[in-house]
């Protein structure tokens, strides 16, 4: 007897399965194959890909003297959602700091304006760059702060506490960086100034991954496939500069309490020997856990001594430039080495007049050079600019102009430091915007004596006296020698010739070893060393500044400096001194026993600059 | 017949140890996969004997095997220990066993046996409501361990009196009690564009409209009783919703209200011109509905426990807390999105072996399969799982009588419920409920429980010509 008339409802609930068995095959669908949503969250989940750091290159002086390098410190990290029932007193304990400081950085980390890559999930910066014995002390708790990661970083160290505007820094990368260049994660290193920043991509080297396995717990559970997806982290290039760090030490010795410049360059390679910008600081101030803090004082500081001068700084070059000048009058024909101006207490034209000091009058190129005759360059210019040769004072202007280009001025040089400055060269168009079309050559004088519009840095005076001992030609000056494994850029090998010929050059020379021997430089006539300079006395503002142009010996010269001092007075005051210890201690390699009391004694000297921001 | 269920169970022990050997690189694990594939010898030993009992001897100890069962199972309230809260377990030595899991066979025996005598009639209230009790009176007891899950599985019983001539009334109340409880939580918070008044409510009324104008169509002999009450309701609704929005702004509700008591005192007036009964039922059911629904809301603050609320909550996508009540289905779901196509292949599953998914082994087992053998893998157990089902199905409507039948069916219920709710879990469609998945998940008592339902089915199934005979 079976009953039937229920029999159809079979097939309703076989429907009902066969529909419950469709709509979970269609959700396996969209998890499975429809999404690649969870299976980054799965690897987020499961891999933990641990960053490892390469050691940062290290930096040598031009004699191998080791100037920089790494020291292992540490990161304390945390995955915010890993912690679980730590002790907070404990782990302030551990670290040192005040439960108060605590809550500051948490908080600091969990803001999201200031930390856009929050995550719950992923390694966040708790406290950077722990010293070895800060770093012992917690890691024999580290087990009681599940959720607390380490990470071995490096520092970097100065065995010298010079340069440190030229080695620049090393600091954690900004947000714009990363936008930049995807090879940098939030809490990076990058250099940030100077050589450092410079050479980023020689000294960074490569950073490697270990791929491991992460539990629930956020325990770590071994390599990922035997480590076959991890990658090797590979060690940043050393560099070697062409600084010679005795050099600099002496050049940051002799500018204390002054503010100014210095710049020491090997003619024949372009290399930079010395670079001071004073005031200087030592670059361990900015490494390590201290670097915000030292920053924000060395910052905020009037003298600004974060400012590289030598190359950000742009001064009149005063009559350090009138070498240039008479290269280019006599390039141009304009006048001969036996050309004489008469010079009666200065420039007279017309109502104006340019002073001068005394000297014997009618005088000629060398001696004019020798007691830096402004009358005689003032004609020079006045001459050159009513020159028939030119269609009018304009085309005079701009060649001119070209002469100056072609010597390096007016635009960057291309050293290899960040920051580099152009400087000022005016040409026609400049004058005509301000003068409308009635200027003369009397209107722009003073440019003829390194015043005026003209704005050089320290480092192209420098460059100029380089030229002038290579006869007509430079090479881009650089900082770096050598690159481990790798050239440095053919920029900086390659000569580039002035408009001048090396004929005009001697006779330039000729005046510059007469500034020594009877001239201006008198205090740089070093037996035996065969010197050539020039001095510089710029006015501006305030009392003049004190430049001094030179290089040494006069043949097959090892060395051309520019010193700077701002409101030095006479060039003879400061720059000549100075520079003349610089070479002396560069050609002889160490300083006479009178000469170390004539730096003593001028290290000693300070220049009062008030309280303005400079 | 036989050997195709047997060979089915074999795979599925196979790819039972074959996925628990993937937990034997972790220390402790071992012991489970090794306990476990003692426990599928038991069962088969187990089952084996089983195969032995003829059926009637089955028919005739079902009412002593129920009371055992119920003995056992109140006992073990008092004897077992607490485990997180649930005192199920009765350790016998090394094993823990769960008599909850095989109070389900001696439930499904007993009603089949009783569903299977000569005089049995379910249309008769009072024959209904013992069927009712011979349910309710395992899942009382199984509450009263602390194991809410397990004791839903006996709700998948009534499929069995449906199939055996029970009104489906009581399926569609069911049903639709649910739809309105998501549909009435879900949207209770979200307000209208135009109108201050929350979508929840106003979804509901509108939806008993539907169902109680639909119940009408269908079981109402009456045509021109639907056309009155479906224009009614129609021309009702959107005239007081377009009134509101765009005339008087009123609350509709009342409306709304007033349109479903329209319909109940139109349905009574029905009775009593055309004599027809059903009406009643549905007048009583857009009553019992506004009621249900209003209880709802009360039922999720006060009565559920925190944490099922917020599970309910989590699923019905109101609230995300991805550590805490969501964590394991958002983890499974992890697991089993990332196994892609084809899988990471076996003992490869990144998520599942380092233990992201909680319960992996038991509850979760199914994001094992879904992560270490993929879309392909995954689908193909829940194809084999769909056709071991459907055969049951088949197989109970082949058997001579109803107790028979009603064992196949009550088998069918309980598998599918396990299957489609534990599956649905893990993929996260249904609340996270504590109920294994048959022959996969790691336990012995509930192999064991299954493997004695289904041998005993198979010794139903090759006696079902006796009676013939």
């Amino acid at each position: 007897m079976k009953d039937y008339s229920y029999d159809k409802r079979k097939y309703i609930l076989s429907g009902v399965v066969i529909l419950v068995f469709i709509t979970y095959v269609v959700q396996l669908f969209s998890l499975q194959i429809n999404s690649e949503d969870y299976k980054t969250k799965a690897d987020s989940n499961a891999f933990y890909k641990k960053t490892v750091y390469p050691a940062r290159g290290l930096m040598y002086d031009r004699n191998g003297k080791m100037l920089v390098y790494n020291q292992p410190s540490y990161d304390i990290t945390f995955v915010p959602r890993e912690i679980k029932d730590v002790d907070t007193l404990e782990l302030c304990e551990a670290l040192d700091i005040t439960t108060d400081e605590f809550n500051e950085r948490m908080a600091r980390v969990k803001n999201r304006k200031l930390n856009p890559g929050y995550s719950t999930y992923t390694e966040q910066d708790f406290m950077t760059l722990l010293s070895g014995e800060e770093f012992a002390r917690f890691q024999e708790k580290m087990f009681r702060f599940p959720g607390f990661y380490v990470r071995k970083r490096s520092i970097r160290q100065y065995n010298y506490d010079v340069a440190g505007v030229l080695l620049g820094d090393v600091g954690e990368v900004s947000q714009k960086a990363i936008d930049n260049d995807p090879y940098y994660r939030r809490g990076d290193y990058i250099g940030l100034q100077g050589l450092e920043a410079s050479y980023e991509k020689a000294l960074r080297g490569k950073k490697g991954t270990e791929v491991l396995l992460r539990d629930a717990r956020g325990r770590l559970q071994g390599k990922y496939q035997g480590g076959d997806l991890d990658t090797a982290a590979v060690r940043g290039k050393d560099i070697t500069l062409s600084l010679d760090v005795e050099l600099q030490q002496l050049g940051e010795r002799l500018m204390q309490g002054k503010i100014g410049s210095i710049v020491a360059i090997e003619p024949a390679t372009g290399e930079i020997l010395c670079m001071v910008s004073a005031p200087s600081y030592d670059p361990s101030l900015l490494a390590g856990r201290q670097r915000g803090k030292n920053h924000k004082t060395l910052a905020q500081d009037k003298s600004k001594p974060l400012l590289n001068r030598a190359i950000m700084g742009t001064y009149p070059p005063g009559s350090t430039f009138k070498t240039s000048q008479a290269a280019v009058f006599l390039e141009e024909g304009i006048i001969t080495p036996h050309t004489s101006f008469p010079c009666t207490g200065g420039f007279v034209f017309n109502k104006f007049r340019l002073g001068c000091h005394p000297h014997s009058s009618p005088i000629s190129l060398a001696p004019a050079i020798a007691t830096s005759c402004n009358a005689y360059f003032c004609w020079g210019l006045h001459r050159m600019f009513s020159s028939n040769r030119y269609s009018g004072t304009k085309e005079a202007m701009n060649r001119w102009r070209d002469y100056m280009v072609s010597m390096g001025f007016g635009y960057k040089l291309g050293v290899d430091l960040p920051g580099e400055v152009r400087g000022m060269i005016p040409n026609a168009e400049y004058y005509s915007r301000h003068y409308g079309n009635y200027w003369r050559a009397v209107t722009v004088i003073s440019i003829s004596i390194g015043q005026g519009e003209v704005a050089l840095t320290p480092l192209q005076i420098a460059n100029l006296g380089a030229t002038i001992a290579n006869r007509g030609s430079y090479i881009t000056p650089h900082m770096v020698k050598k690159i481990e494994g790798d050239t440095i850029s053919s920029e900086f090998t390659t000569p580039k010739r002035t408009m001048v010929s090396p004929g005009v050059y001697e006779e330039i020379i000729r005046g510059m070893r007469l500034a020594v021997t009877d001239g201006t430089c008198h205090a740089a006539n070093i037996p035996g060393l065969d010197v050539c300079g020039k001095t510089g006395t710029a006015q501006n503002k305030g009392k003049d500044h004190s430049a001094f142009l030179g290089f040494a010996p006069r043949n097959n010269p090892k060395i051309a400096v520019a010193v700077y001092v701002e409101n030095g007075g006479f060039g003879a005051t400061f720059g000549v001194p100075i520079g003349a210890l610089l070479i002396e201690k560069y050609i002889n390699g160490k300083l006479s026993e009178e000469s170390e009391e004539k730096a003593k004694n001028i290290q000693n000297r300070s220049i009062y600059y008030g309280n303005e921001e400079r | 017949m036989a050997l195709a269920v047997m060979g089915w169970l074999a795979i599925c022990g196979a790819s039972h140890s074959y996925i628990e050997t993937s937990f034997l690189d972790f220390f402790s694990q071992d012991e489970r996969s090794g306990k476990q594939a003692l426990w599928i010898g038991i069962s088969l030993i187990a089952g084996l004997i089983l195969l032995c009992i003829k059926k009637h001897t089955y028919q005739n100890l079902s009412a002593l095997i129920y009371i055992a069962a119920i003995a056992v199972g109140i006992l073990t309230i008092f004897i077992a220990k607490d485990i997180k809260g649930s005192h199920s377990w009765i350790s016998i030595g090394p094993f823990s066993i769960q008599p909850a899991e095989f109070m389900k066979f001696a439930t499904t025996l007993m009603l089949a046996s009783y569903i299977g005598r000569r005089e049995f009639n379910i249309n008769d209230t009072r024959e209904l409501v013992k069927c009712i009790a011979i349910i309710m009176l395992p899942m009382i007891v199984i509450v009263a361990q602390n194991e809410t899950g397990s004791a839903l599985v006996y709700l998948s019983l009534f499929i069995v009196l449906y199939r055996e001539g029970m009104t489906g009334i009581f399926l569609l109340m069911g049903i639709s009690a649910v739809v309105y409880f998501v549909v009435g939580i879900k949207f209770n918070e979200v307000m209208f564009d135009e109108l201050p008044l929350a979508t929840g409510p106003y979804a509901v009324t509108v939806l008993i409209q539907i169902f109680s104008a639909a119940m009408v169509k269908f079981w109402g002999k009456n045509n021109r009783t639907f056309l009155v009450i479906a224009l009614v309701n129609i021309t009702g609704t959107l005239a007081s919703y377009w009134i509101a929005v765009y005339l008087v702004e009123f609350n509709i509700m009342i409306t709304q209200y007033l349109l479903l008591a329209f319909n109940v005192i139109y349905m009574l007036l029905q009775i009593r011109l055309r004599k027809e009964g059903r009406n009643l039922w549905i007048a009583v059911y857009i009553l019992g509905s506004i009621l249900f629904y209003n209880s709802c809301d009360y039922v999720m603050h006060n009565v559920l426990e925190p944490h099922q609320k917020v599970r309910i909550e989590v699923l019905l996508g109101l609230k995300e807390d991805l550590s805490g009540a969501g964590y394991n289905v958002h983890q499974s779901k992890i697991a089993i999105g990332s196994g892609g196509l084809t899988g990471k292949g076996f003992l490869n599953g990144t998520q599942t072996k380092l233990k992201y998914v909680p319960e992996q082994d038991t509850d979760f087992i199914f994001c094992t399969i879904g992560e270490e053998q993929g879309f392909i893998g995954s689908t193909f157990v829940l194809f084999v799982f769909i056709l071991f089902i459907l055969r049951l199905i088949m197989l109970a409507e082949r058997q001579n009588d109803v107790f028979g039948r009603a064992y196949g069916y009550s088998l069918a219920s309980i598998f599918f419920f396990h299957f489609a709710i534990n599956i649905g879990m893990v993929i996260g469609f249904v609340p996270v409920i504590g109920i294994p998945l048959p022959f996969f998940s790691y336990g012995g008592s509930s192999f064991l429980g299954f493997s004695i339902l289904l041998f005993t089915f198979l010794r139903i199934d090759a006696d079902r010509d006796h009676l013939r005979r």
